[in-house]
This record gives C-alpha cells, sequence and structure tokens, in this order.
C-alpha cells in the first residue's frame, strides 16, 4: 500500500472488531495477493464494509495485525496509507468539478500542474468521462459518478484500490456495463482489487478469488468454480446459488468417493466424506440434475413427481417433490418439463456421481 | 380522515393570528413611519437629502456598517470553531460547547452588557489582573469605544451563528471527509479544502444573520460604546426622542429597513428558514 505504482500483497491475521458489546468481525485471517481481484462477498451486515474500513485505516481492528509487503500497518493512519477506495454512494467532493475531484490526490501529493493535467487527462478518457470535466457530481448521472469515483481512487496509482458495493446504486444494464470496465480497468492497472458485493452473481463473474462473510466471520475462500462447486458449508452453498438438498444416510467411504442411502437407494458421490459420517446432505445444484424417463442401474438417481415450471426462455425451471417429500428444483430444456408435466406421476431424477457435495446434517 | 391537505390547512389556520399580529404590530406602524418620513417636517424628500448629506449621519451609517462587519467575521470565526467542537467532538466537549452556546440565551442583554463593563473598564477585571501581573502600567481603553461595542455584540451574537452552521456540519456526508483523508491528505487539509467549502452555505448563512442583527443593536452600543460610539438605531432613537427631528429619524428608519430586508431575501436565497432553527 505504500509503494504508488506497485500492486500490494496483504495479510490479515486475527483480525477482530467489536463495537460495544456486538462483535462486527470475528478473528478474520486472510492474504490477498498481489495484483489479485479479490472479491468480500456476503449479506448485508455481514461486516464487509468493516473490513474494508479497516483495511483503508478508517477503523482501528480491536484485536490482530494487518500488513502490506510484509509491513505492520496495524497502525498507521490512512492517509499514509493511501489505498484508493471507492465508497458506497462514491462520496465524491460536491463542491469540485469532475476534474477537480480526479485532480485531488496528485495536488495532496504535490505534483506539478502539467504532471496533473496529463494525468487527469488520461485518467478521464480511460473512464469515458471526456466532455464532463468541468460539471460538478451533482450534474452527472450515476454511472458518471461511479466513474468519478474511479478515476479519483486510481489516478494516484495506489497499491490496492478498496471498492465497496460500487455497483448497488446502478440499474441492470449499466451493471454489466460497469463490471466489464472493472475487469479492464483491473488487468490495466494490475493493482490489488478487493470488491465488496452482496450479490453473488456479480461476485462471481468478476473475481479471480471469492471470500465468503457471514455474521461477522470468513467462511469461505477460493476460485469463483471453487466456492461454488465445492463449498465447505451449507451458507455458503445457498448463498451461492440455488441448490438442491438431499438428506442421505449411512454414509461411508467407497472407492474414489463416498456411498450411502438417498430416499432407500444407493447413491454415489465422488467427493470425500472423511469428516462426514453417517447421516448427510447432499447438496446438488439445478443444473447438474436431470430428468429421465425410467432408472438406470449404477446411476445416482430418485423418484420425483413435478408440480410446477417456470419458463426461462433458453430453459425451464420445474418445481418437484420426491417421494418422501423433499422439494427440488432442476433446470431442463424446455421439451423436457413439458413431458415431464404432462406425464403427471412420477418422473426420475438423476445426477452424475460427480456432481454434487456432502455437508454435515444440520447446522452450517 | 386527516390527510396532508387538511394538516397544511390547519396549519395555515394556526398561524394565521401570528400573521395579524405581525400585522398589526410591525407593517401598520412602520406604514406611519414611512409617512412621516415623507411629510415631517415639511412634504416632500427634504429628509431624505439631508441623510444624504448630513455628515452626522453619513459617518454613523459608515460605523454601523464598519463595527457590523468587523462583529460578523469575528461571530462567525468564534461561531465556526465552538460548531466544530459541537458538533464532531467527543462526548465530553459537545457538553462543554452546549453549555456555551445555551448559556448566554438565559441571561439578558442589559446584564450582559453591564458584565462586559465590569471586565473591561479602567478598573475592571482585566486591566487589574494584566496590571497586578505587571504585563502594563497604564490601563488600556477597552470600553466606551468601539473595541467594547464589538466585544459585546459578537459576544451576544455568537450563539445565533452557531444554528446554521451546525446545521450545515450536521448534514454533511461523512464518508466524503473519509475519502479525502483515504486520497492522503491530512486532517487539516481535509479541513480546510473539504469540510469549509462544504459548510459554504451554513457559513453565508450565518454571516448575513449576524450582520443584519449587527445592524439594529441598540443596548450594546449605548452602554458599552458610551455614547462615543453611536450605531444607527441608536441615532434613530436620539433623533426622534431627543432631538426631535421626527422626519430624519423615519427615514434613516426606512432606509434601514429596505437594506435589511434586501439582506433577508439575499439570505433566504442561501438558507431553507428551517436551517436557522
Ligand atoms: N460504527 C459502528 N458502530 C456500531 N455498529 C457498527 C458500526 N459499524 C458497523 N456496525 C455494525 O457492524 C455490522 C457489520 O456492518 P458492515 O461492516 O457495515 O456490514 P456490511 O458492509 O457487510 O453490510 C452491522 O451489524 C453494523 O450495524
Ligand atoms: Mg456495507
Amino acid at each position: 500500500m505504500q509503494q504508488p505504482g506497485r500492486a500490494a500483497e496483504i495479510k490479515a491475521n486475527g483480525i477482530g472488531k467489536s463495537f460495544g458489546s456486538f462483535r462486527a468481525l470475528d478473528n478474520l485471517t486472510l492474504d490477498i495477493g498481489r495484483g489479485e481481484f479479490l472479491t468480500l462477498l456476503g449479506p448485508s451486515g455481514s461486516g464487509k464494509t468493516t473490513f474494508l474500513m479497516i483495511l483503508a485505516g478508517f477503523v482501528q481492528p480491536s484485536e490482530g495485525k494487518l500488513f502490506s509487503d510484509g509491513v505492520d500497518i496495524t497502525n498507521r493512519p490512512a492517509e499514509q496509507r493511501a489505498a484508493g477506495m471507492v465508497f458506497q454512494g462514491y462520496a465524491l467532493f460536491p463542491h469540485m468539478s469532475v476534474e477537480q475531484n480526479i485532480a485531488f490526490p496528485l495536488k495532496v501529493r504535490k505534483k506539478s500542474a502539467a504532471e496533473i493535467k496529463n494525468l487527469v487527462g488520461e485518467m478521464i478518457e480511460r473512464v469515458g468521462l471526456k466532455g464532463h470535466e468541468k460539471k460538478l457530481p451533482a450534474q452527472l448521472s450515476g454511472g458518471q459518478q461511479q466513474r468519478v469515483a474511479l478515476a479519483r481512487a486510481l489516478v494516484f496509482e495506489p497499491g490496492v484500490l478498496l471498492l465497496d458495493e460500487p455497483f448497488s446504486a446502478l440499474d441492470k444494464s449499466l451493471r454489466g456495463q460497469m463490471q466489464a470496465e472493472m475487469k479492464r480497468l483491473h488487468q490495466e492497472t494490475g493493482t490489488t482489487f478487493v470488491f465488496v458485493t452482496h450479490d453473488q452473481s456479480e461476485a462471481l463473474a468478476l473475481s479471480s478469488r471469492v471470500a465468503i462473510f457471514n455474521h461477522g466471520k470468513l467462511l469461505q475462500v477460493g476460485r469463483p468454480d471453487e466456492v461454488y462447486n465445492r463449498p465447505t458449508n451449507r451458507f455458503v452453498a445457498e448463498f451461492l446459488g440455488e441448490i438442491n438438498m438431499l438428506p442421505v444416510k449411512g454414509v461411508r467411504p467407497a472407492d474414489n468417493g463416498a456411498t450411502g442411502l438417498c430416499e432407500d437407494r444407493a447413491v454415489n458421490m465422488r467427493c470425500k466424506a472423511e469428516a462426514i459420517k453417517g447421516d448427510a446432505i447432499l447438496a446438488i445444484r439445478p443444473e447438474d440434475m436431470s430428468i429421465a424417463p425410467e432408472a438406470f442401474a449404477n446411476q445416482n438417481g430418485i423418484a420425483a413427481t413435478a408440480v410446477a415450471s417456470t419458463y426461462l426462455g433458453a430453459a425451464t425451471k420445474l418445481d418437484l417433490t420426491t417421494r418422501q417429500g423433499a422439494k427440488v428444483t432442476v433446470s431442463v430444456p424446455n421439451e423436457v418439463a413439458a413431458a415431464a408435466l404432462s406425464k403427471g406421476n412420477s418422473v426420475w431424477l438423476t445426477w452424475p456421481a460427480e456432481k454434487g457435495f456432502l455437508l454435515p446434517d444440520g447446522g452450517q | 380522515m386527516r390527510g396532508p391537505l387538511s394538516d397544511r390547512m390547519g396549519a395555515a389556520l394556526l398561524m394565521a393570528p401570528l400573521l395579524l399580529f405581525l400585522i398589526l404590530a410591525y407593517a401598520w406602524p412602520f406604514l406611519g413611519v414611512v409617512k412621516w418620513s415623507f411629510t415631517l417636517p415639511t412634504p416632500g424628500l427634504g429628509q431624505y437629502h439631508a441623510l444624504l448629506t448630513d455628515d452626522l449621519v453619513q459617518s454613523v451609517f459608515i460605523r454601523t456598517l464598519r463595527i457590523a462587519a468587523i462583529v460578523t467575521v469575528v461571530s462567525v470565526t468564534a461561531a465556526y470553531a465552538i460548531t466544530v467542537v459541537w458538533v464532531r467532538g467527543s462526548p465530553v466537549q459537545r457538553v462543554l460547547a452546549e453549555f456555551c452556546i445555551l448559556v448566554p440565551f438565559w441571561i439578558s442583554v442589559l446584564t450582559r452588557a453591564f458584565g462586559w463593563v465590569a471586565l473591561l473598564s479602567n478598573r475592571g477585571l482585566i486591566n487589574t489582573w494584566l496590571q497586578s501581573v505587571g504585563f502594563i502600567s497604564e490601563p488600556l481603553t477597552l470600553v466606551r469605544n468601539e473595541f467594547g461595542v464589538i466585544v459585546g455584540m459578537s459576544h451576544f451574537l455568537i450563539p445565533f451563528a452557531v444554528f446554521p452552521l451546525a446545521s450545515a456540519m450536521r448534514s454533511l456526508d461523512e464518508r466524503v471527509l473519509l475519502a479525502a483523508r483515504g486520497l492522503g491528505s491530512s486532517r487539516m487539509r481535509t479541513f480546510w479544502t473539504v469540510f469549509v467549502p462544504m459548510t459554504r452555505s451554513g457559513i453565508i448563512g450565518s454571516a448575513l444573520i449576524t450582520f443584519v442583527f449587527s445592524l439594529g443593536f441598540f443596548v450594546t452600543p449605548a452602554i458599552l460604546g458610551g455614547g462615543r460610539s453611536v450605531m444607527i438605531a441608536e441615532l434613530i432613537y436620539l433623533r426622534i426622542f431627543q432631538s426631535p427631528d421626527w422626519g430624519l429619524g423615519a427615514a434613516i428608519s426606512v432606509v434601514l429597513v429596505v437594506f435589511v430586508g434586501a439582506l433577508m431575501a439575499l439570505l433566504f436565497r442561501y438558507v431553507k428558514p428551517k436551517q436557522l432553527v
């Protein structure tokens, strides 16, 4: 965070934060790699902003240490850390024009007028604000204010860019556009990005790694495909997208995986079950299940009845109830859904052994 | 069945007696004053002509504007410092600041003026102390001159200058200040380049209120000025009750009211009335 123009590597070690008796963050340990795009994902109130504020130096942690490139910066004031930050709501200087907002961090650093003019001009071009240089923030649209905030935070080449839900106030189409620009800016600058969102699809689309928070705890960190396909607990599994939960009895290790009984039928799983014995939950994403007309030997499957369908255009979402009353959702081709519904009674739900994962029964 | 419309009508009905009172107590008599200014002692514009040529009247006008300007700068600056502590200080600082702001409201303007005389006079607390410490040998003239007037008036006006400032500071987005610091700006620089400009409307409102109030001061300059630093309100009083020169006194009043009216119009362009309380 201290050398301009060079991406920073940050280590958070056992960070905790209490507000009175309320625990906003608990024993958070996290390594943020040089130049990575890390997303902090979690529901509202899970402590994401608090952690970002601690990284920026605006909030002092109650416990723990923070390192930047190996240097302890836990007690370093915010103005000396100089992380670029984009606040929720942007926090632009309302009395300064676009140009003056972006020039602010450079003026603070006593750059020459010529250099400031150059860098600001370059940045304005890069974020597509040409022609708006003299406007005040109040005269700009939400998307444009967003760009000013980004430009202001990037113009002094900070080692890390912290972004607190930067797109939450934008409408959907603008969001997609800004996400693409964000990716491009990350590649162009090579800076370490720490990005906060409560939108799981945004997190999966943008990040090199995702850190999932709940109730002030860091639950899991990993690449988007890792956390999506191999969540280590139920909260992460459910937060990252729709998922079906089927109870499995008598789980035990088997050849390259595990085996157990699901609705009185033997099912095979590729995932390891060393921590899990006896009863467990088998979690499978809707897109990983399909519908077959009848049962095949040696294939995972259970009987279910289709009860409702939602047409999504490219596919149909089908709601089913299993024989033992579990609710299941699958995403299937439109004709398959129509056939399943018209059949009225039982269909066969199947899934490949390598899809799905085991979670401990009950609890998180 | 009470919608917003009937609420508004109810509020208007409640305000109506106040409006009536203001018309009867101020507007109507003032029309009489306007009439005097054109008719006494003889009909015509004579009094306004005198007002433009009379050296005494002119010097009092200029002194009033000068004192009002100085008092405004002093009061707004002091009020700004107090308000920063009041709005952004630690809990203990807040209570202390609130005390400083509210206590003056409980003491009458007359008592305060004499209090300042006791402090500032030749044998007052300040001169006695300075002499006993040996800083000065002869007492300083701190009262019965413009200095005393400025001190007394500023002291009276600081609490009034606080409210528009407090309202501007309270509505300021904390994150903008954090943003400035995060971008590398020191606390000092953030204060001057971000905090102060963002409270601009409060400063303007505060300055206009102080200035307008200063123009009409009577008791404080009369006591602390000791007759040597007569301000416009005292001059009007002298013209009407002592000279008596009702026509000129009335003309001065009319000019003052028109001037203050223009300033108030300016004030409400910058500040909403509810920000002043
Ligand atoms: N300054 C504070 N004082 C008291 N509680 C706070 C403060 N800041 C945050 N919190 C609490 O800490 C929790 C986490 O907040 P936050 O980090 O803003 O969550 P998120 O950004 O994930 O929505 C919330 O319950 C919030 O009310
Ligand atoms: Mg937040």
